[in-house]
């Protein structure tokens, strides 16, 4: 197809708002299955009943068109813009703000965002920095998709940042992730994501440790290094008897992702940003036939 | 492992019967508070007007929505999502609570540590855990919002609610000293050498 798609700000700032609600009502498919996929695979009982009850939340929340989970969370809204897309950059941002701070007024929903030293709440789920919005640029034609992503605070305070050094080698990455693991227990709402990020400097570190935290379940790194990794480290914090909620069990994590990025020579970066095991997301694909609504 | 039903709220006996693996469930009122509710109580000396001896709080901040007053909602607020949030952050709140306010269960998730253990012992009490994160299932448990303190911390207000049959909730925590999170702590520790070898870690 030729030309340009343009980009209708009003559209955005309906799809913020509504990707934001939606985000907290519907798990995807991808996460469901995985609850099945732990289910099946739990032999401790107390841990089977955990997991049940999390699967009976998803059932009632979408009965009852209710939030699934109280946590808000903070909203993170990643931009891709493909090829020959028009659009304001700044009315773009204005816009998903002004739909984030809709959406917690008219729903309404607990704004869970407060000035980090006044610790004053705007009630509008917004203040400085906040929403995060992520701008990414992708080799597709004439598409925009904004994924609305409102991440957990239990979760989110399970991130750890070590800048190790070229001597710990990989062996020293492993270990910070089953000691991290070990340490978040049952305060990040396993099972899980675990996001690791390798390499880059110390913000892109955290930052990757996000994107791994927040992908589909069933997606794999890109790097084959990394994707080696995944494997090994899910199973190996799935032997830890962490299990559902920290009370004990197979069903840790429904998995550890990795996402890497080069790094210096003198440097070994490991990040860790957990999911719990609401893991929120929701999208919306702007293209020329439409507004497309998914995960 | 036995099932406890209680109309709330409790005495120092009946909080001492819980043990750790035993289950509860529980109607009448329970209060909802969270860091800001207790930073302000605790560490800025604001007190709070409920009467929370023998009863159960719970780690929250609810999504609520503003309404006139009427029977259903006499405090003016309408429950939207009702959850749990993580105790943890909270830990050193657990014995003023108990001491100043006799509160004698705490709800919440991902468990309490020392500190706490040492109050239930104390103190005679309990720690409940919800499952985090099922909060549209929760927030099914609860009946109306009868009253609210500390509102101007909101949506981290001091909530009373009124619930019927709140759980089952897990004992995790009892006053007898004995923690699943501890005992769960103890199995990662000792299972954490072997995962390390599986992934070829040299010692
Ligand atoms: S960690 Fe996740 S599931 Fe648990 S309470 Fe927070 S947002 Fe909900």
């Amino acid at each position: 197809m030729s030309g340009r798609l343009h980009i209708d700000i009003p559209a955005v700032e309906e799809a913020a708002k509504l990707l934001y609600i939606r985000a907290l009502k519907l798990l995807p498919d991808d996460i469901k299955r995985g609850f099945g996929r732990l289910d099946a695979a739990e032999t401790d009982g107390t841990a089977k009943t955990i997991l049940a009850t999390m699967i009976e939340n998803i059932a009632v929340a979408e009965k009852t068109d209710n939030l699934l989970c109280q946590d808000t969370g903070i909203p993170i809204f990643n931009v891709e813009i493909g090829r020959d897309v028009e659009v304001d950059g700044v009315e773009l941002k204005d816009a998903i703000r002004r739909g984030t701070a809709r959406a917690t007024k008219e729903y309404p929903l607990r704004s869970s965002v407060v000035h980090p030293l006044t610790r004053k709440n705007e009630h509008t789920s917004s203040g400085i920095r906040v929403p995060v919005i992520n701008i990414d640029f992708v080799d597709r034609p004439q598409t925009l998709r904004i994924e609305m992503i409102p991440k957990g605070s239990g979760s989110e305070n399970g991130s750890f940042l070590k800048m190790l050094i070229p001597a710990d080698g990989i062996d020293g990455i492993k270990t910070f992730v089953i000691d991290r693991v070990m340490e978040a227990g049952g305060k990040v709402c396993p099972p899980t994501i675990v996001g690791v990020g390798i390499g880059g400097t110390s913000d892109l570190c955290m930052h990757l440790a996000k994107v791994a935290a927040t992908r589909a379940l069933g997606s794999v790194c890109e790097d084959p290094e990394g994707a080696k990794l995944e494997a090994l480290l899910s199973n190996a914090v799935n032997a830890l008897g962490i299990g559902p909620q920290g009370l004990g069990g197979d069903g840790t994590a429904f998995a550890v992702h990795v996402e890497t990025a080069a790094t210096h020579i003198t440097m070994n970066p490991v990040a860790i940003n957990i999911q719990c095991h609401s893991a929120r997301r929701a999208s919306a694909t702007f293209t020329p036939s439409g507004v497309e609504i998914g995960f | 492992m036995a099932h406890h039903v209680f109309q709330m709220p409790v005495d120092e006996a009946q909080a001492r019967k819980l043990r750790v693996g035993d289950t509860v469930t529980f109607s009448g009122s329970l209060f909802g508070i969270r860091d800001a509710t207790q930073i302000h109580m605790f560490d800025r000396g604001r007190k709070a007007r409920f009467d929370m001896r023998g009863h159960a709080v719970i780690h929250t901040a609810p999504n609520v929505r503003k309404v006139p007053l009427s029977n259903e909602c006499p405090a003016g607020y309408q429950p939207v999502c009702v959850g749990t949030t993580t105790s943890d952050r909270m830990e050193r709140f657990t014995h003023p609570l108990m001491a100043q306010y006799g509160v004698r269960f705490v709800i919440g998730k991902g468990g309490l540590r020392e500190a706490s253990a040492a109050a239930f012992r104390e103190i005679g009490g309990a720690y409940l855990a919800v499952i985090g994160g099922t909060a549209a299932l929760e927030t099914t448990w609860i009946e109306r919002i009868l009253d609210v303190d500390l509102d101007d911390l909101n949506p981290e207000s001091l909530w009373h609610f009124q619930v019927r049959d709140f759980g089952p909730l897990l004992v995790a925590m009892d006053s007898h000293g004995g923690s699943i999170y501890e005992r769960v702590r103890e199995t990662a520790a000792g299972r954490r050498a072997a995962a390390l070898a599986a992934l070829g870690v040299k010692a």
